[in-house]
């Protein structure tokens, strides 16, 4: 059963359209990543479905409520993580939890939720005098407090340590595991890879894959491979009798499963031009593979 | 009631906790008083000048929390996506602002606590004192300087909205009647004086609390008028991200 239902979006600042035509589901007790590059149209979406937005045309369902004619309903079982701030600076971590677990009905407890996010030792200090990271954790804890049955969280791990990703990451996977539909903005596509079950890949205001993470990832099996200098990509195919592609500078795909004869022709390829092997995975495509294969690569 | 409570709890923390906000509405309102108050220099044909002082020091307390603290802090609440946090949760923009006005009218009760008894201690005597009448002015005043603050906070980027909040601050002080009495000033000013709504509050209070009112009549419509048009512009242009 979808938590958020997007159907036939548009979102129009003036005469630019920031979103046209976007339809997309996020399942219940799943986490969607939405992604895409700066400026695709994911956060005037999320807007919208938090009700924060409204919608030029199309119809956004947000577990069966509509955001902004039912928005006071909604705020009882939604969480939001803000791109950046929300906090007055001069605000305490344990004053500002205490007031957000206030403000609801049957709200998170305080203690707990500063602990769950790691900055138990933080809780004296003020917003402006916490580290990037930290602030995460904290607009996290906040979008918690409402013990929330959806939770949109936009950018949850920019600019966090390795720990604080860690941690924020078994969150969100505690979150959908207990049922909450949990919708995350990124733009960083392993980052998202590593908690989301679904995805919504947004390019320039559009949609251009939307499914489970499975179903996007392409049949055939592949092998990448990373050099030290760029391979003439026609000459190496011929040699494998696969096809082989660049999908970026130095990156290449070749379309063919990883068996012992092929990666001893490619190490023997290289070898004889004394090319570099610094990366080779094979398996299943990573995000940011299928999004460079939806996409064509850079543009 | 639960939301509300927290919210208010939140907002006396922030005040509390914001040294600028303390100075401006307690520091600078005491230090004028005491300062004119003990130093013959306003010309001001009192024998005691405290008598002109106290009320026009109370209608510059009441400014000072309604509309550069409450405009101030809401400016920036704004612009860190305070606001827009907020109205994420049940509290709703309408209990939002019942916690805003509930901690003026809270602030303002500290401040009159304190500056009363001082003007008192200085020489002030309250003469034939209207009290109900002051709180009704206090009230319309602080509708009327709470609107311009928040039609401000609500349209200007923070940093904008602190210097514009500090200039009119100053331009109101000077020329509304508040230490200078407004008869001291150049026709001109005078006449810009008594339609601004510094100046309107200043002659009221100086009106309920000590009889000595310039224009009450005017003063009252123009206070009226002020009280009314203020928070209706910052409803209809108030943009909360």
């Amino acid at each position: 059963m979808p938590g958020v239902v997007v159907e036939n979006l548009v979102v129009k600042y003036n005469d630019l359209v920031a979103v046209d035509d976007v339809s997309f589901e996020a399942p219940e007790g799943r986490v969607t990543a939405v992604i895409g590059p700066n400026g695709a149209g994911k956060t005037s979406t999320i807007e919208v479905c938090e009700g924060f937005r409204t919608a030029t045309s199309g119809r956004v369902c947000v577990l069966g409520l509509d955001p902004k004619r039912q928005h006071d309903e909604l705020t009882t079982v939604m969480g939001v993580m803000l791109q950046g701030g929300g906090v007055y600076p001069s605000a305490r971590v344990v004053d500002v939890v205490t007031l957000f677990c206030a403000l609801h009905d049957r709200g998170a407890v305080p203690r707990e939720l500063i602990d769950l996010v790691g900055l138990s030792t933080r809780a004296k200090s003020t917003w402006r005098q916490l580290s990037g990271g930290e602030q995460q954790r904290l607009s996290l804890a906040l979008a918690l407090a409402a013990r929330p049955r959806v939770a949109f969280l936009d950018e949850p791990t920019s600019g966090v340590d390795i720990d604080g990703r860690d941690t924020i990451r078994t969150i969100i996977r505690d979150l959908a595991a207990n049922g909450t539909t949990v919708v995350l903005a990124s733009h960083e596509l392993d980052e998202a890879e590593r908690v989301a079950d679904h995805v919504v890949m947004f390019r320039a205001g559009h949609v251009i894959a939307a499914g489970a993470l499975a179903s996007l990832r392409a049949s055939v099996d592949s092998i990448r491979f990373s050099t030290s200098s760029m391979i003439d990509v026609s000459e190496l195919s011929h040699a494998l009798g696969a096809s082989v592609r660049a999908v970026a500078d130095g990156d290449y795909v070749i379309e063919a499963a990883s068996t012992p004869d092929i990666m001893a022709q490619l190490a023997q390829w290289l070898s004889q031009r004394n090319l570099a092997l610094t990366d080779v995975r094979t398996g299943h495509e990573t995000l940011i593979e299928i999004y460079r294969r939806i996409t064509g690569g850079p543009q | 009631m639960k939301p509300l409570k927290a919210q208010l709890r939140a907002e006396l923390q922030l005040v509390r906790r914001n040294g600028e906000q303390i100075l401006l509405t307690l520091g600078i309102p005491v230090l004028l008083l005491v300062f004119f108050g003990t130093v013959d220099v306003l010309p001001i044909d009192l024998e005691e000048p405290t008598d002109f002082l106290l009320p026009g020091i109370l209608a510059l307390a009441i400014m000072s929390t309604s509309m550069v603290s409450l405009g101030i802090a809401t400016g920036f609440e704004r612009s860190y996506q305070v606001l827009k946090r907020l109205g994420a949760t049940p509290l709703g923009r309408g209990r939002l602002v019942q916690a805003k006005i509930l901690t003026v009218f809270l602030v303002e009760i500290v401040q009159f606590a304190i500056l009363i008894p001082i003007g008192l201690a200085l020489g002030w005597r309250p003469q034939g004192a209207l009290w109900p009448a002051a709180i009704v002015v206090i009230l319309a005043g602080t509708s009327a300087f709470a609107g311009l603050g928040l039609t401000m906070a609500g349209r200007l980027r923070g940093e904008i909205n602190l210097a514009a909040q500090n200039g009119l601050y100053l331009l109101l002080l000077l020329l509304g009647g508040m230490i200078i009495p407004l008869n001291e000033l150049p026709a001109p000013l005078k006449a810009i004086g008594q339609v601004l709504p510094s100046g309107a509050l200043a002659d009221l209070m100086h009106e309920t609390l000590n009889r000595s009112g310039e224009n009450p009549g005017v003063s009252a419509v123009v206070l009226a008028t002020w009280a009314i048009a203020t928070p209706l512009v910052a409803a209809k242009t108030f943009r909360w991200s």
